[in-house]
């Protein structure tokens, strides 16, 4: 099993906020997050794939391949977008680093069909970063 | 759905390598420019990794606040410009950043209940890291 590890970055920007909780509760727990008017951050984005060496090739994947699907299912929907306006999974969801791990990864799980997906790592800043390994 | 949350924190502090089990020659040939007497520093950076189920009401594994404000008291506040030999943790170790996981890894155990403590990682330079699980093997 060998891994391979594209990296990719996106410019977005959110905000943390819970209907279900009160003005007060939201700014309690999510801080300066919370201002409606958003923010934004630099994103990367590291997204390991495994899988067994092609003997005729030498890859595990095609660079080019995921390269374009990591393109089109996640950069051409997150960057330079509102992730709470502008990105299905967090009309519903709270787009924080762990939330945006999991919707990428669900983004290219599917669409991955030679190499299996390991990891996904997104560093929100370059002092926090969360690791999403498909777990339930 | 489990995440794991890492967090990055700087901290300087000076330590003299030293074991009182070792002869002067051996310390010296153990240590080498580490044992100077009069001790010298590095800038620590350290990294805690948590996990846990994702929230749904906040959609997170924990609250970075939380993480930052125990990190600051009971670690940066201790450790940050010290001489690691005088605190009470070197007391009978020496402060390599081997047992500096070690001391770190477990006022986190002890301490933050908020999420599950993963792991303990410690660049001493930019050419040297050491991890520390609590004993377990590290995992994917």
């Amino acid at each position: 099993m060998v891994y391979l590890t594209r990296k990719a970055e996106f410019s977005a920007s959110h905000y943390y906020h819970n209907p279900q909780l009160s003005a007060e509760e939201n700014l309690r727990v999510f801080g300066k997050c919370n201002n409606p008017n958003g923010h934004g951050h630099n994103y990367t984005l590291e997204v390991t794939v495994k899988g067994n060496v092609d003997p005729r090739s030498g890859f595990v994947v095609d660079l080019k391949q995921l390269k374009d699907v990591l393109n089109r299912e996640v950069l051409d929907a997150m960057d330079h977008r509102f992730l709470n306006k502008e990105v299905p999974e967090f009309l519903t969801r709270i787009p924080t680093t762990e939330n945006i791990a999991i919707a990428v990864w669900q983004r290219l799980a599917p669409k991955l069909n030679q190499a299996q997906l390991h990891r996904v790592r997104v560093y929100e800043t370059p002092d926090l970063f969360v690791d999403f390994y498909g777990e339930a | 759905m489990k995440a794991h949350l890492t967090r990055r924190y700087i901290f300087s502090a000076s330590h003299r390598l030293h074991s009182s089990q070792l002869s002067d020659a051996e310390n010296a040939v153990t240590y080498g420019k580490c044992n100077n007497p009069y001790g010298h520093g590095h800038n620590y950076v350290l990294e805690v990794t948590v996990s846990g189920t994702v929230s749904e009401q906040t959609g997170m594994v924990c609250n970075l606040i939380d993480l930052d404000g125990f990190v600051q008291h009971e670690i940066l506040d201790h450790f940050d410009h010290q001489n690691l030999n005088k605190l009470p943790e070197f007391a009978k170790s020496v402060p390599t950043t081997e047992n500096l996981c070690i001391a770190i890894y477990d006022i986190l155990q002890r301490g933050f209940r908020l999420a599950h403590l993963e792991k303990v990682r410690f660049e001493e330079t930019m050419m040297n890291s050491f991890e520390y699980a609590g004993g377990r093997e590290l995992g994917s």
